[in-house]
This record gives structure tokens, sequence and C-alpha cells, in this order.
């Protein structure tokens, strides 16, 4: 039983360390300003996007989740929102940003990824 | 990259065919067909002419995907959400045809145990069926619960998975080695698998319909917008599609049809119904020169208009826009379900571990099989979709609603506020009067011919764009009389004006200015003032120093301001009218609006401090205005609306713009944004008092006291129906009437 409990007490650390501990991989550069997002299986690919601070730049989202959460993607700081046909291409226009971590992500938040403006 | 509609590809091996011809197009770097999707990206700088010659040339037919039209985008996602509620319905029922007989055998003959070798046998098929409906209807939970936990977050599919994942691996372990277990607990929960996907997709299959319904009145918006146009081109009328049509394109419209996009008429007259856009249910006539708007329909006579405005640049594509943005932003109340949601599956997690130790550690016999029950059942009945569609879809209903009374809500923090507004600030001259006003009387002073009088203000006026000049040089044109030329124009800001005419100095205002020239109007004044009582505005009119005359101007009230500012005094909200006029026409006109309170001869630079004043009270203030001069009181306040009339709106200047003159838009605003907040409240108070009680009761808490312990099956019956209320409540919306007159 002793080791059933620790086992359930080093589960709960892992979920702690896993989900909220844990630091998030390397974000993608957006070298030319642009950069294609899928949306797929519940997750933007990439979740992490990196992008120049006080230059426009523009997110090709290609959407494979036919869920309706994921039909709409939301950047909230700059009042954009876009709805994102399913198997097609959309551009999202993004304006100059300052630095910062903005995150975006579908109406219910279960979709989320990050924007790094640097 | 551009993306094509590939038409009459029917098998797989069109895919090469149709990359190669596009591949061997000059500029082409890359072409990818998605035979799915019957879609190709193409890669480079081809011109498009080019891609579709090159695939007509193939045997197919091909057309640009216009993921930005609107109209285009919304059928795609109306086929795209048919096609996934299909697909749901499908999955639904595989997954209940096992296990409703599965769960109808528990409940008739009892324990479903595993005891001999045959039963083993059994289970083992069972449990093989059970993994081909995990593979088939719920992959999609495994697959997005993985690729989720990849990437270091958890979601409702984190949740199904993790429980239908314990629940079918512990039934096989107890088919594969029923000695490891305690005989008590050699119990398989096949069924409660089979039943939770089914259910669960049942229940997203119908979240997706009642979805559709949310998107109304956007849809409503975007179907007004006519699929073609007729254009005249060198004397020759075509009809042609509405993408085409160009700025300045000369377009006829006949009676009956609807204005394709925004312009200026040139040619005859009609009446038009712009009901669609501004609520409004007049018809409005138009001739030369008056602009029309795409999405009205044109109702009397033919008429042909310059195009002034296409595409994404119409009244109604920018209406469409604001309005779906605004559908997708979230009000501070939202917020606090954000954060909850962001914790929230990892939470539900650490609580089914700590709900399953509890019982292996303190739990009656059969304690493994209480854990396994109780973790999966917390794991199951936990349901962050609830939380996180609360706000969203009480928003796009409220906001499309709003819409189809002819008010734009820019976005939820505005459509929150609003329905808290405790004091609404309105602007007297255009917003509580018609903003056109006349001539009424003319008072000699020291002048001799009222024509001459008339003459010479309206010269000087006529340089000033303020509204009562504007009545002072169309009263002059009504009259034929020619006007003269000044020098030396100069505006007074909240005074008046003063220029030169043939040598003589003229001045022209209220009191004020009057009294910094040094000007005696002292045996006037009374005159003045009972013209002001009599809700008209008294203006001093002097020539070289000396009062020629009183020229008094009335704006009428609206017809329909009384009854609209009643309706804002009946919610509780104290109603103050604005006005740079004097005190006694300000309380003329109050009065007759039924407004106690006013604030008179307010400079267009203290507008803001008369909201800031309120403020300052604990007020929560709406200032409503025309949206341009002011445009730094409408910014101070908590809400700025804007009233526009007709089309002609300023959409992006206020945090809530009314598309018609009429006060009664104020009123069905504030009446929306309280609906919708009351939604909103029930929608999050449902969603928080079903997770807050049903994880604990999931978890076991009640089985000490009661011996009530939650079935499994229960629980994703539960889950799934929790976000599909949340749905429908949000659609009880659609059935609000905004407008009471």
């Amino acid at each position: 039983m002793l080791i059933i409990n620790i086992l359930g007490i080093v589960l709960i650390g892992l979920i702690v360390w896993w989900f909220w501990l844990y630091k998030p991989a390397e974000a993608v550069n957006v070298g030319d300003g642009e950069i294609k997002v899928v949306v797929k299986n519940g997750i933007y690919l990439p979740a992490r996007i990196k992008v120049v601070a006080g230059k426009s730049s523009t997110i090709h989202f290609y959407r494979q989740d036919a869920s309706p959460c994921a039909a709409t993607v939301l950047f909230p700081d700059f009042e954009v929102s876009e709805e994102l046909p399913l198997e097609a291409n959309k551009s999202v226009e993004l304006p100059p940003m300052p630095s910062g971590e903005y995150q975006f992500h579908c109406p219910m938040k279960m979709y989320i990824g990050t924007l790094i403006v640097e | 990259m551009q993306e094509l509609i590939i038409e009459g590809a029917g098998c797989a091996s069109c895919v090469g065919k149709i990359e190669k011809a596009l591949t061997n197009v000059a500029g082409v770097e890359h072409a990818e067909m998605n035979f799915a999707a019957r879609t190709v990206l193409v890669n480079g700088n081809a011109k498009t002419e080019a891609l579709i010659k090159a695939v007509e040339q193939a045997g197919y037919n091909a057309k640009v995907m216009d993921a930005n039209s609107p109209d285009g985008a919304m059928e795609e996602k109306e086929k795209a959400d048919w096609a996934y509620y299909k697909k749901l319905m499908r999955d639904s029922t595989i997954a209940l045809i096992l296990g409703v007989p599965l769960m109808v055998y528990s409940l008739v003959v009892g324990e479903m145990t595993v005891e001999t070798t045959n039963e083993q046998i059994v289970w083992l098929i069972i449990g093989l069926l059970t993994l081909g409906v995990m593979y088939f209807s719920g992959k999609h939970f495994y697959v997005g619960a993985w690729q989720s936990f990849k990437n270091h977050s958890a979601n409702m599919d984190t949740l199904i998975a993790l429980g239908t994942g314990t629940a079918w691996l512990y039934s096989m372990v107890v088919v594969f080695f029923p000695e490891a277990v305690p005989l008590m607990a050699r119990h398989v929960y096949f069924e409660a698998t089979a039943i939770i996907i089914g259910l669960i997709d049942l229940g997203l299959a119908l979240e997706v319909k009642a979805r559709g319904k949310t998107s109304e009145a956007i849809k409503r918006l975007i179907g007004l917008q006519p699929k073609t146009a007729r254009v005249v081109r060198d004397n020759k009328e075509l009809d042609i599609a509405i993408e085409q049509v160009l700025l300045d394109d000369v377009v006829k419209v006949r009676p009956g049809e609807k204005i394709p996009v925004d312009g200026i008429v040139v040619e005859g007259h009609s009446s038009i119904d712009e009901s669609m856009l501004t609520g409004e249910p007049m018809p409005v006539e138009k001739m030369e020169e008056d602009e029309v708007a795409a999405g009205t329909i044109n109702k009397t006579g033919s008429i042909l208009f310059k195009a002034t405005r296409v595409g994404k640049d119409t009244a109604l594509a920018q209406i469409i826009n604001m309005v779906k943005r605004a559908q997708n932003s979230k009000p501070p109340i939202g917020r606090l379900a954000d954060v909850i949601s962001a914790y929230f599956v990892p939470v539900v997690m650490i609580i089914a571990v700590t709900s399953a130790l509890v019982w292996l550690n303190y739990g009656p016999d059969p304690a493994v099989a209480f854990a396994i029950v109780s973790a999966t059942t917390v794991l199951i009945i936990a349901c962050p979709c609830a939380l996180g569609l609360a706000t969203p879809m009480s928003v796009m209903v409220g906001v499309g609603k709003a819409a189809e009374a002819g008010v734009l809500i820019r976005n939820g923090e505005a459509l929150q506020t609003a329905s808290k507004i405790t004091a609404m600030i309105l602007d007297k001259t255009g917003t509580i009067t018609e903003g056109a006003p006349k001539v009424t009387d003319i008072i000699l002073a020291h002048a001799d011919d009222k024509n001459h009088v008339l003459q010479l203000a309206a010269s000087l006026e006529s340089n000033s764009e303020h509204p009562l000049a504007m009545a002072i040089v169309e009263s002059a044109a009504e009259k034929n009389i020619e006007l003269k030329k000044v020098t030396n124009f100069n505006a007074i800001a909240g005074h008046g004006v003063e220029a030169t005419c043939d040598g003589q100095t003229l001045l022209f205002g209220n009191e004020k200015l009057m009294q910094s020239k040094n000007i005696d109007c002292s045996n006037y004044i009374s005159q003045a003032q009972s013209l002001a009582q009599e809700a008209k505005t008294p203006m001093y009119f002097a020539v070289d120093n000396e009062l020629a005359a009183i020229i008094a101007v009335a704006d009428p009230i609206k017809k329909d301001s009384i009854e609209a500012i009643r309706r804002l005094q009946k919610n509780n909200i104290r109603v103050i009218m604005l006005t740079g006029d004097n005190r006694e026409t300000a309380a003329a006109v109050a009065k007759k609006a039924g407004i106690v309170e006013f604030f008179a001869e307010v400079l267009p630079e203290e507008k803001a401090n008369k909201v800031a004043q309120l403020q300052m009270e604990n007020e929560i203030v709406g200032m409503t205005g025309d949206g341009i001069n002011d445009a730094p009181a409408l910014a101070l306040a908590n809400v700025g609306f804007a009233i526009g009339t007709g089309t002609d709106v300023a959409i992006e200047s206020a945090d809530i713009t009314l598309m018609r003159g009429s006060l009664h838009g104020l009123a069905d605003a504030i009446a929306v944004s309280k609906a919708t907040l009351r939604n909103i409240k029930q929608n999050l108070f449902g969603a928080f008092i079903y997770n807050v009680a049903g994880v604990p009761l999931a978890a076991g808490l009640l089985y000490p006291f009661f011996g009530i312990l939650l079935n499994p099956v229960i629980a994703g019956a539960a889950m799934a129906f929790s976000s599909l209320t949340v749905v429908t409540n949000a659609n009880r919306l659609r059935l609000f009437k905004a407008k009471e007159h």
C-alpha cells in the first residue's frame, strides 16, 4: 500500500511538473514576417511563435481539425478574431506589436498558442 | 500562396495529374492537392488565370477558394459543420450499439464479473470490440489528448481519454489476470467506456447543431449581400458577379432588387428599405446625390448609381466584420472562467488520483474497484467545455441580436458596461433633436430690413459648419437671397463667428460674444429669453458693434425621442441633456423631452469634463453624441454611443454605434446588453455549480454518509449534456425582443 501511495504522490508531482512547471520548448522564429500554423488534433502547431516587435506579421493558419472550437482564432490583445475555414488556408494579419508575450486561442481557450514579440 | 477548389476530380489518381499540370505553369514552385477537401495549394507567383487554365486543360474545373469572402466562408463553414455533425452521429451510433446492450445486460443479469475461463473469453472478445469502438468512435479524443499532452497542455480530450482509457485498461487487466485483483473487484467496465464515448459524441453533435443557430444573425447580414450586379459599361447593361464591380462603375437597380454595393445616386429616384442595416422600419426617399448602401432594398423606382465603395469597404462588409469581431471578444465577466479553465484539467487529474488513493487507503472492499470507479467518474464528469462556452456563446447571440436592431457593439467589454449604465448624457442637437434647425423669428433692433439682416447673417454663416449656421443659410436660400462675399472670417469656439463684409464688421453669436465685444443688448434680453422659453435658440447679430437683430432658430425634437427617453428612465437611468445652448432654451427643450437634468452653455471642450463630473459622483456614464466633435467625451465615458443616421456611420468611433437616428436604439442596446449579461451569468453559474457539485460527488464524497457513488455512465451523460445546456440557454437569447416600440 505504501508503494501505491508513493506512486500516487509521484503521479501528482508529475502532473504539476508536466503541465505547470515545465519550461516550454523554444518558440519558432518567424523570419520573413510570415509563418504557417496548422490547427490539428486540439492544438496549434507550432504553438509558440516568435515575431519581431514593431513590425506587422502574417500567420497562415491551416485548419485540419473539424471541431467547431477550432473554427475561430482570437488574438484578444489586438482585437483580432478570424474564422478559420476547414482544410484551407487563412491568413491572419497582425499589426505591429510592442514587446511581450501574448496568447492566441480558440473562444473556449482549449487551443492555446503563445506569440512572443521581441 | 493561392488556393483553388477543384471540381471533377473523382479518383485519387487525379491528384498527381492536377499537381503536375499546375507545376508546369510558369512561376509555380510547388503544388499540393488535398484530395479529401478537393483543394489545391499552389506556391509561387503564377497568375490565377494561368492556374485555372492549366487545370481545365488537364480535364477538370477549378475556381478560386475565397475564404476571405464572408459569403463563401460561411457556406464552407456550414458544409464543414454538417460533415462533422454527421461523423459524430455515426461515431456515437457505433459506440452506443455496443454500449447499450452491455448496459442492459449488466442491469438485467447483474454484475459483469470474470470468474470462469469462458467468461474470460467472452469478455476478451467484448474488450476487443470496445477497443474497436475506441478506435472508430473515440480516436479523436485519444489523438487530441496525446497531442495536447506532448504540448504540455490538457483539455477535454485529456479527461475523456484518461477516463475511458482507465476503465478499459482496468477491465483488460481483470480479463487477462483475474487473480491479480481481489475476487470482489473482478468487474469489467467495457459498457462504461463504450457508452461514455457514444454519449459524448452525441453531445458534441447536438452542440455543433445548436452552435450553428448562435450565428444566425451574422448569417442574415451576410445573406443581405446580393451575388450579382447589373452595371452599365459602354452603354450596355451587363450582369456581373459582385466581386467584379469596380469603383465608379454605374450600377442599375430595378424596383424590388437589392443594392449590390455602396454608391451615390446619379439618376432616378426611389424609396429604399434600409431596415436591415438600421432597424428603421420606414423606407427612405433617395434621389440624385443621395447615398445608397449595399444590402438595402430598392422599393419603388429604377435608379442608376455610381459605386463609391465595393468589396470589403462597403458599410455592410464593415458591419459584418465588426459584428464578427465583437462576437468573438470576451466581456470581463468571462475572465474568471478563463483563469479557471487554464488550471482546470490538471486539477481534475490531481483530484482523480487523490480520490483513488483515498478509496484504496480507506475504502471498503472491493477498494480497487471503488478507486477505479471514482477516478474514472471524476475524470468523466468534469466539464471544462461548459465553463469555456458559457460566455462566448451568449456574447455571440447577444451581439448578433443587437446588430439586428441596428446596434453595433464594438466588443464584449462595451456590452458588459452598457448593462450597468446608471447615467446617460445625451447631446441635444442631432441626438434628442432632428439636428436640422430652422429660422423661426427675426427681431429687428437697429436694423430696418429683415431680408438685409438675413443676407448679411447668411453670408457670414456660410463659412461656418455649425448646424445653426446651416439653418440661417438655408433660410436665405429659400427666400432666394443672394449671399455676399465676406473676409477675415473667424470662428470663436463656443461663442460665435465674426467677419468683414462691404467694410462692415459682422458679429453673430450668443450673449457672451456680445458682452465680450461690449455691445449693448440689454433692451432685447427679455425678448431673447421669451424666445428661449419656447425652446428656440436666440442669437445676436451685430453690425459695426451695434446690435442689428436677434435671429431665433428652433430644432424640433425627434418624434420618438420622448418615448425613448422615458424607456431609459424606466430602467432607472439618470438621463442628462447636454447642450451649448443658453440655459432658457436648454430648459425648454429638456422639459419638452421629459428630462429633468441638463447642462447648458457647455463649450465643446467642456463636454468631457461633464462626463468626468458624473463619474466622480460614482455614476457609470454613457455618453451619446454624433461621434465627431464629441470624440473626447465619448472616449472618456464608460460607454460612448455614436449615433448615426442611415448608413453614414463612423463604425470605429465609439463603443456602441446606433445605425439609426432614433434614441430607441440606445434603449435597445441597453436592453440587449442586460439580457446578454443575465444569460452569461446563468451559464457561468450553471457551469460552476455543475463542476463544483459534480466532481466531489463523483469522487464519492457522499458515500460515507449515504452510500452514494456515481456510476461513470451517468457521469458521461451529465458531461455530454452540460455543454449542450449552455449552448441551448444562449440560444434562448435569440427569442429576446430588443425593440419594445
